[in-house]
């Protein structure tokens, strides 16, 4: 089949004609020195790299354009669970963008960068108190980058023990960034099973827990949704055999001012900005997974570190005997943290506590709106959410014979991004729904009924969302043709 | 009601009696509890917007930013000029608000941006395939010796000492996670020596380092470093991506995976984040890349569609057995990426380059004509340099200080400081630079 490109779906260097630009360069200022002298041939390109060449207004139209194929969280629901969709507020980017940060060299003398450096300090200290636990480094760039630090303190702490452990546990209902980034920090992934409740499966946590074990991650509120409240006998058990306690942050917003991880017994959490924060999540990042660790953890934290001077001031030090060094250039994502710190000053304790009961209260809400439709989307466990729920289409997929995955397509034809689907990976045909405490009433209405509706729509007639969508800028896309022949760019 | 959420004391009389309870703090009760917090947190209390914004404009303005000072600030992030457009792409709310494409129907524009990306960095390296951006360049460099490890499983990274202190680091730290020992080449006049870092190589070597033009401004001979490397060795060069309109790209010299900060490329300083880390491999690594990559499809009419691919290297379908963890990268900074590079174009991309040779060369003379002062080392340079002085830097640096000037990096071990030009340093600012050196050397 030969594939049809309209015209806005031609790629930059599809447009455009040789000799068009919007630069245009400064002027050569400095006496002209034979540039071949300053850089001999051998070294130099010898054809430009072939980039695009259009005028501003092209360059303008066409990215505009692309934009609007896209669906954001500005124009619609989007429960995407595990994400944490929730508003950006607009007030960041403006803080963001004032010179004072935004033009701020990351090596700048930390005497010139004291704004800076007390801004870092007043969200590490309240990114401690919200995790009850002491110590933090801003450092990572993402939740993901936060469980390697995780998991490479826990080793470095068993290491300083002379202990070598080699075993992580995660449970079965965990994201992929938890084995992967066991494999990554050189350790082995065991997986803990759950119990008939969505929590953890004590007995096997038991029997798996030994000497061999460095850490356990988890989640709490886990992906299920659910709190599990054996959390103080599996931080026992796992204390118990000498390992750590590692909490993933993902589902943070379900706890805020509620409960601590760290009044839990987490010894490590991370936090994604980019979800309980509200740093916008810009298509794919940026992130930023700042940890808090406890104070038998703390020697190990990532360098450099913020320090208060005795006169009140700030410093960055790098010279900790027994750090595990460092993860990444300079600071981490300064941008980041100036919007997630505007964010807690707007909140306040109060604030951020009502943030995560609205969240809970949004969640239980649609939760049962969607009751009705039980007999063919099910909770997965239990009766009630935390920040968010699992429901199964399983019936669905039995009864009606649709997919998990053609009810989120259609969902798109009402105007609506999907939730999660197909994680986690227990629930059959899942459905993972955050609404997030953002969303009005009537959203949360508008999107049960619609589900209603197409379910009621596929009992008559199945086809429409086994073919769905129908009103989005292209149809179903081909995916398993894309990673048979991959391409991957434009061939020029 | 907090700020930005909705529920009304009605809306909640209503959602509660939907629910079933009494009171939202029943929705809570499968927390047990000892475990509830019976305080509120200790945080300031919530403030309104102007006053939030007073409180971080305020912290803003006790930072000296380059607008502040005469900057010649580099050391991995440059003071560029970030075109208007830029900015309006990147805070236009259908790229800056949705999340991954999970759902490509819906998700065209982030997609094609990401193959444009791909397309432009692939240009750029002269390498066939690139990802959709890693977190920065340091955690590039780091999870291109974890493809490394994985790919021929051998247990030695040989670096060179001209890699970015940072990116040395990050790798170390990385390294001693999956289990990769470190051998250091240093430098012989400012680039690696070569002998040494032929030396170094062994049945063992799992990939080999450099970075080009590397920490002190020089450029590199790529092919000769590359060439050196063992056939089952990766080598990984890091590139400056604005270096790159003018020098040898990568994949003409024998460059397996080159890797970069991306912030030069139309993204802020923002005090070192977030901006992002690009990665190009050799076809025989396409499989093995980490992060995410578009593809270019089809969808059921036929119409060109892109989709993400590949996605069996990545973590949340390969789980422990992934090419990386990495789950949200930096769409939005390589947006900006892609947005700065078309507005560029073909030839301004070259242009600026070899305005920064002119001027770098130029900033280099007046500064090596000042007594005492003396270039480091005598390789070329595209837009950074070290000279050395004859009085200690950290006071040549708080002399310029006072005078407005911020005239580098204080280089300490090498008594040394590293000097970055860019297209916002007229010849006006570099003479006055070596005005405010020729004071503080002199004093």
């Amino acid at each position: 089949m030969t594939t049809m490109v309209a015209e806005q779906q031609l790629t930059v260097f599809e447009k455009g004609a040789p000799g068009r630009r919007a630069f245009v360069a400064p002027a050569l200022d400095v006496p002209e020195v034979d540039p071949r002298a300053l850089l001999p041939d051998a070294l130099r390109r010898s054809e430009p790299a072939a980039l695009p060449e259009l005028s501003e207004p092209e360059i303008v139209r066409h990215y505009v354009n692309l934009s609007k194929r896209n669906f954001d969280l500005d124009s619609g629901f989007y429960p995407l669970g595990s994400c944490t969709m929730k508003h950006n507020p607009r007030l960041h980017e403006r803080v963001a963008a004032l010179p004072g940060h935004a033009r701020l060299h990351p090596l700048q003398h930390p005497s010139r960068a004291q704004g800076a450096l007390e801004l870092m300090w007043n969200l590490e200290r309240s990114l401690a108190e919200i995790s009850g636990l002491p110590h933090v480094s801003l450092q990572p760039s993402a939740g993901s980058h936060g469980e390697l630090a995780g998991v490479l303190l826990s080793r470095a702490y068993h290491e300083a023990r002379g202990e070598t452990r080699t075993k992580v546990l995660t449970p079965d209902t965990a994201h992929g960034t938890n084995p992967a980034t066991v494999t990554m920090a050189g350790m082995e992934v065991v997986k803990v099973g759950t119990a008939p409740d969505g929590g953890v499966d004590v007995d096997d946590l038991r029997a798996k827990a030994d000497e061999s074990v460095a850490c356990l991650m988890l989640t709490n509120p886990n992906t299920l949704g659910i709190f599990d409240a054996n959390i103080a006998e599996i931080a026992h058990i796992v204390h118990d055999v000498g390992a750590t306690l590692y909490y993933d942050g993902a589902n943070l917003n379900a706890i805020m001012g509620i409960t601590r991880p760290g009044d839990m017994g987490f010894d490590i959490v991370h936090f994604n900005l980019h979800k309980s924060f509200t740093q916008p999540h810009g298509g794919g990042g940026p992130g930023s997974g700042p940890i808090a660790v406890s104070d038998r953890m703390e020697p190990y934290l990532m360098d450099p570190r913020i320090v208060r001077l005795d006169d009140g001031g700030f410093d960055l030090r790098g010279d900790s005997p027994d750090s595990i060094g460092r993860l990444r250039g300079f600071q981490g994502n300064y941008g980041c943290f100036v919007r997630c710190y505007a964010y807690i000053r707007s909140l306040g304790a109060e604030g951020l506590r009502d943030a995560s009961a609205t969240a809970v209260l949004n969640a239980n809400y649609l939760l049962a709106r969607l009751g009705d439709l039980a007999p063919l989307l099910p909770l997965a466990h239990g009766e009630r959410c935390m920040h968010e729920f699992v429901l199964s289409g399983a019936p669905m997929k039995r009864e009606l014979g649709i997919r998990t995955l053609d009810l989120a397509k259609r969902l798109l034809d009402h105007g609506f991004h999907p939730p999660t689907v197909y994680f986690p990976l227990l629930v059959d045909e899942a459905l993972l729904i955050e609404p997030t405490e953002t969303e009005t009433r009537e959203t949360l209405d508008a999107f049960a009924e619609a589900v209603a509706e197409i379910l009621a729509e596929a009992a008559e007639d199945p086809e429409i969302a086994r073919t769905a969508p129908h009103t989005t800028p292209v149809r179903r896309l081909d995916e398993a043709a894309a990673a048979k022949r991959p391409v991957i760019r434009q061939a020029l | 009601m907090s700020t930005y959420t909705a529920v009304t004391d009605a809306d909640r009389e209503a959602m509660l009696s939907a629910i079933g309870v009494e009171d939202v703090e029943d929705l809570f009760a499968g927390i047990p509890a000892d475990l509830r917090l019976d305080h509120p947190l200790d945080l300031p209390p919530g403030a309104p917007e102007q006053d939030v914004y007073a409180h971080l404009r305020d912290l803003a303005a006790r930072n000296v930013s380059t607008e502040d000072e005469l900057s010649f600030l580099g050391g991995g992030m440059y003071d560029h000029y970030v075109p208007a457009i830029v900015d309006m792409l990147m805070s236009r709310s259908e790229f800056l608000t949705p999340y991954t494409p999970y759902q490509p129907e819906v998700s065209q524009g982030g997609l094609q941006v990401m193959f444009e990306y791909q397309t432009a960095i692939s240009e750029l390296t002269a390498l066939p395939v690139a990802n959709a951006s890693v977190y920065d360049g340091p955690s590039a460099v780091a999870s291109a010796g974890y493809l490394a490890r994985l790919a021929n499983g051998r247990g030695r990274f040989v670096v060179s000492e001209g890699l970015h202190p940072h990116a040395r680091e990050t790798l170390r730290t990385y390294a001693h996670g999956f289990g990769a020992q470190i051998t250091a080449v240093p430098l012989r006049d400012g680039r690696t020596d070569a002998d040494a870092w032929a030396a170094a190589m062994d049945d063992d070597t799992c990939a080999a380092f450099f970075q080009n033009p590397n920490f002190l401004g020089a450029v590199e001979d790529a092919e000769t470093l590359a060439s050196a490397v063992p056939d089952a060795g990766v080598v990984v060069g890091s590139y400056d991506p604005i270096a790159l309109g003018i020098l040898r790209p990568p994949g003409e010299c024998g460059v397996d995976v080159c890797v970069g900060e991306g912030q030069p490329l139309g993204n802020r300083l923002d005090f070192g984040g977030p901006s992002f880390g690009f990665f190009a491999a050799t076809e025989a690594y396409l499989r093995r890349m980490p992060g995410r990559i578009a593809g270019e499809t089809v969808d059921a009419e036929g119409r060109r569609g892109f989709v993400l691919t590949l996605q069996t290297r990545e973590q949340h379908i390969r789980r422990e057995k992934a090419t990386s963890n990495i789950c949200t990268a930096q769409a939005l900074n390589a947006l900006g990426g892609v947005v700065y590079l078309t507005w560029l174009g073909r030839e301004g991309l070259v242009e600026l380059g070899e305005l920064l040779l002119q001027r770098t060369h130029y900033a280099r003379e007046a500064l090596c004509a000042i007594d005492g002062v003396e270039p480091l080392h005598s390789q070329p340079v595209i837009r950074e340099f070290a000279v050395t002085l004859p009085v200690p830097v950290q006071e040549v640096v708080e002399r310029c200080a006072e005078q407005g000037v911020n005239p580098g990096l204080a280089l300490p071990e090498h008594d040394a400081l590293l000097v970055a030009i860019t297209e916002l340093r007229t010849r006006a600012d570099i003479d006055r630079l070596a005005e405010v050196v020729r004071e503080a050397v002199t004093a």
